[in-house]
């Protein structure tokens, strides 16, 4: 590449300038307070992880890893998500803990990116994990627990995909017994390539019922949550065992998230297959405000923990916050948050200096932001004060109060 | 409102009144003038539509950034770009085949062939598949013009009839892939306006699958 020019950051960076800092700061703290009154416990891990292990099971595309080596040569990545981690840490250090654990956290993740814009290689995420509990229960907490966070912000006309690639795997073997083509079916969807699995179906040399039942599958994702289930209860006749259980599972999970009323926001869609390959159950995506990303997504991940040693079952998800930023409406509230809290200048010189810093600290302490300033750091007076609807002198020549 | 208007990003060129006979056909009422006006953006009178005239390599960016809701491209433009849309409808209109092409008896005699396309993605993709290493040179078009004034061995482009090749005295060496277009959809947009979306997909479907024919 050419030299940078001096203003420049690497592909995919941003800055948060005040205004957007302020913004993103709310959000995390209003995720902060709502994860914990459901009892959600934060905590951190580090940026860097090693590549074989983190890298490895984080299911990133090597391509989308930032990744070098640390002093002692070790390759190492940048976090590409927490749910890794996170399962690194309770199959470690939280070994002892009684299951299930709830964990919560708010982090940036990396992934490198090569496209344009609106594609951040570093962005924000806030999410939970449930781990240890492998009851649809968890499922439904999960996704209540992010309907509730997306509320909570004010993002309007929410909607929840919800699938079950288990379910998925399982249909799939059925139909085609061997895994390399299952591998293959679930990748078109995975692409969203309706007309590619058609045709890839077309080419597999089943028996006419097979591919009829492939091709209704896709079909299926135009069907409404009723339609879908009815859909689904008609695969299970003369399946294997594995689809029975994820078609009792569905079932459940829909009745559970009836009693919480969320299944007005819930759409039923089998044919969701998120990119993450160490999903096993269920999985979801949520959608709002007019956004044409998914501003969260989540599933449950029942294989991962056991790369780490400790098998159990776990679920979760994680809200984009870069992507809610633009899908959270311009308010009121963001405008205020644009302009910043009202602040008061109280500009001073050397004889003043204590009794300024009396007053200013007498102001703070009564939750007011105060900006103490001596007058000779000050550049162009006028330019200064236009930033303040208040400013308090504490000087020789003058002892005055302007504005409010 | 605005929730239940749908916008269609619509591709000018080769395949635009290919797609208008299609819309049309499918019911929707676009106006006579569509074809011949200068408006990039057009509302329908009676229902809650919206079209954009978009470059057809641009019509999936629309797409998958939610710009629009639903698009109509070629296959060929959806492999290049890689956009993350749902492809839900083979339109089986606009068919065409990418294939490799060059001067007749000169396949790649020196070890770095040269390859002129529109298409880089493919190219590269199809000649790493057959195990080759080459170097891709990229036009934006009148691709034929590279191999006859020795910019390259050979081309990767889509052929409709072949008659552009033939009166440049060029043959075809291999069949990459069959392209037709397709009807893509934003993912969000599918989940946010359903019932509305799956109405147009219905309807299309209806009437491509009369006229679709079987992969050759």
């Amino acid at each position: 590449m050419t030299q940078p020019y001096m203003f420049e950051k690497p592909l995919g960076l941003r800055d948060l300038l005040p205004p957007a800092q302020r913004a993103t700061a709310q959000l995390e703290d209003l995720f902060h307070n709502e994860l914990n009154r459901w009892g959600y416990d934060f905590l951190r891990t580090p940026a860097l992880e090693f590549a074989e292990t983190i890298g490895r099971a984080s299911a990133i595309e090597d391509g989308q890893l930032f990744k070098f080596f640390d002093a002692e040569g070790h390759p190492v990545v940048l976090r590409p998500d927490m749910t890794t981690p996170i399962a690194r840490i309770a199959a470690s250090s939280l070994r002892g803990q009684p299951l299930p654990l709830r964990l919560a956290y708010t982090a940036n993740l990396y992934r490198s990116q090569k496209r344009e814009g609106g594609h951040p290689s570093e962005f924000e995420q806030t999410g939970a994990e449930l781990i240890g509990d492998g009851t649809p229960y968890a499922d439904v907490e999960v996704i209540s627990l992010m309907i509730s966070l997306l509320e909570k912000t004010g993002l309007e006309s929410i909607r929840v995909a919800v699938g079950h690639v288990g379910f998925v795997n399982a249909f799939f073997y059925d139909m085609v017994k061997d895994k390399e083509t299952v591998r293959r079916l679930r990748h078109l969807l995975y692409n969203k390539n309706d007309v590619g699995f058609r045709e890839y179906v077309a080419s597999l040399n089943l028996s006419e019922a097979a591919a009829g039942k492939l091709n209704r599958f896709v079909d299926s994702r135009r069907l409404d949550n009723a339609a879908t289930l009815d859909y689904l209860k008609t695969l299970t006749s003369g399946a294997a065992m594995p689809v029975h259980s994820y078609y009792q599972n569905i079932l459940e999970l829909l009745d559970l998230l009836k009693i919480d009323r969320l299944d007005g926001k819930i759409d039923l869609d089998i044919t969701l297959v998120p990119h993450l390959s160490y999903y096993t159950g269920f999985v979801f995506q949520g959608f709002g405000g007019g956004l044409g990303f998914p501003v969260a997504s989540g599933g449950r991940y029942d294989d991962l923990l056991a790369q780490f040693n400790r098998p159990c079952p776990a679920t979760g998800f994680g809200i984009r916050l870069d992507r809610l930023m633009s899908a959270v409406k311009t308010d009121d509230r963001k405008a205020g948050l644009r302009k910043g809290p009202r602040k008061l200048a109280v500009i001073y010189d050397h004889e003043h200096a204590e009794e300024a810093l009396r007053f200013a600290n007498q102001v703070r302490d009564a939750g007011k932001t105060v900006v103490l300033q001596h007058s000779g750091g000050i550049d162009d007076p006028d330019a200064f004060a236009g930033q303040f609807t208040t400013i308090r002198r504490f000087l020789t020549q003058e002892r005055t109060e302007t504005g409010e | 409102m605005k929730d239940s208007l749908i916008t269609v990003a619509m591709p000018k060129g080769r395949i635009f009144g290919d797609a208008c006979r299609l819309l049309r056909k499918a019911g929707f009422a676009l106006p006579e003038t569509f074809e011949t006006t200068r408006k990039l953006i057009f509302d329908l009178e009676d229902e809650p539509f919206r079209f954009i005239l978009a470059k057809p390599v641009d019509v999936p960016t629309y797409v998958e950034y939610g710009a629009v809701d639903i698009g109509i491209a070629g296959k060929d433009v959806l492999l290049e770009s890689g956009r993350d849309v749902y492809e839900v409808v083979d339109l089986g209109i606009s068919k065409c085949h990418m294939a490799v092409a060059g001067l007749p008896g000169h396949r790649g005699v020196h070890p770095f062939l040269k390859i002129a396309t529109k298409y880089p993605h493919i190219a590269s993709d199809y000649y790493r598949k057959r195990g080759e290493q080459v170097e891709l040179i990229a036009l934006n078009g009148s691709i034929e013009l590279a191999p006859i004034v020795g910019l390259a061995d050979a081309i990767v482009d889509i052929v409709s009839t072949g008659r552009t090749l033939k009166d440049n005295g060029l043959v075809e060496y291999d069949r990459l892939m069959d392209i037709s277009s397709r009807l893509i959809v934003n993912p969000v947009s599918y989940r946010m306006k359903k019932q509305a979306i799956d109405r147009i997909i219905e309807k299309i479907i209806g009437i491509t699958e009369g006229t679709k024919i079987g992969m050759d």
